[in-house]
């Protein structure tokens, strides 16, 4: 997105360098609204080694760095944020082989908190393998010397 | 029969690629299932902090319901997540992280398991875990 404000640019890229998503082989797509992350099938995210079904990890990891990402898109200036909680209904087995996206949006931002909703599918957003609900804490004037991230 | 369903959790843990990602492992004390994941920097979700990823956490709490099913029930195949809510408690610190579920309800087809993580005192949990899983 070309008219995110540049603080919002520099948290994407210092989100995608997070070493969780990088060891995943995840990474940021969109800072827009929704919020759009992915990650590549591979061979290390597997859960089930009779069926090569991706762990349910690892849609609850790509739906909550996705749900922070999203609350920072809402917000003005960079704040730091952190998770309280998150809740995700896992509508069917991700299908092996096939990416994994995750989309969320910011719905609400009160002073304090800001409540999340995401959906985790494989290029079909009307065919959900997941959607997440989830709310996190703003830490408004910041803590010093800690950047934007979830 | 696989071996991970013989109900030895370290052997499920070795056969879950994603598990050997994340580094857990599983040890039984007292004749009760603890998982140790031991700090590692590709957990990092924070870096400045620094703090475990939260998808990290959640992974360990899902990762600990689904082993202690393994280990109770020993169903013909691996427990499916149905809903997870993870409660964030604290911050995960840069160190090792223990994790030990229960499970709360078991019906024919579905089980109620409640999971908890912590670091240095178990006393003070880092996160919690409620979840429903499919037998």
């Amino acid at each position: 997105m070309s008219d995110a404000p540049e603080w919002l640019k520099h948290a994407k890229k210092h989100m995608n360098l997070t070493p969780y998503l990088a060891g995943i082989g995840g990474e940021i797509v969109d800072i827009g609204t929704p919020a759009r992350a992915r990650v590549p099938y591979s061979e290390k995210l597997i859960g089930d080694p009779e069926t090569g079904v991706v762990h349910g990890g690892v849609i609850t990891g790509l739906l909550d760095h996705t749900s922070g990402l999203a609350v920072m898109v809402k917000l003005r200036e960079p704040m730091p944020i952190a998770t309280l909680d998150l809740r995700i209904d896992y509508m069917r087995p991700a299908k092996p082989h096939q990416d994994i996206i995750a989309e969320c949006e910011c719905v609400r931002v009160t002073h304090e908190v800001a409540f999340v909703r995401g959906t985790a599918h494989q290029g079909d957003a009307k065919d959900p393998i997941a959607l997440c609900t989830g709310a996190f804490m703003i830490i408004r004037g910041g803590v010093h010397g800690i950047p934007v991230t979830p | 029969m696989s071996d991970y369903r013989s109900g030895d959790p370290a052997k499920l843990m070795e056969a879950i690629p994603y598990c050997r990602h994340l580094g857990i492992t599983t040890s039984v004390e007292n004749g009760a299932l603890l998982l140790t994941m031991p700090f590692a920097q590709r957990l990092i979700g924070n870096p400045a902090l620094p703090a475990l990823h939260g998808g990290v956490i959640g992974s360990l709490l899902e990762t600990a319901a689904i082993a202690q099913v393994i280990y109770e029930i020993r169903g013909e195949r691996l427990p499916k997540p149905v809903d997870i809510t993870v409660d964030y408690l604290r911050s995960g610190r840069a160190v090792d992280s223990y994790a030990r579920a229960r499970i709360a309800r078991q019906g024919k087809r579905v089980v109620n398991v409640h999971a908890e993580m912590w670091q240095e005192d178990e006393a003070k949990p880092v996160a919690a875990l409620r979840g429903h899983f499919l037998l």
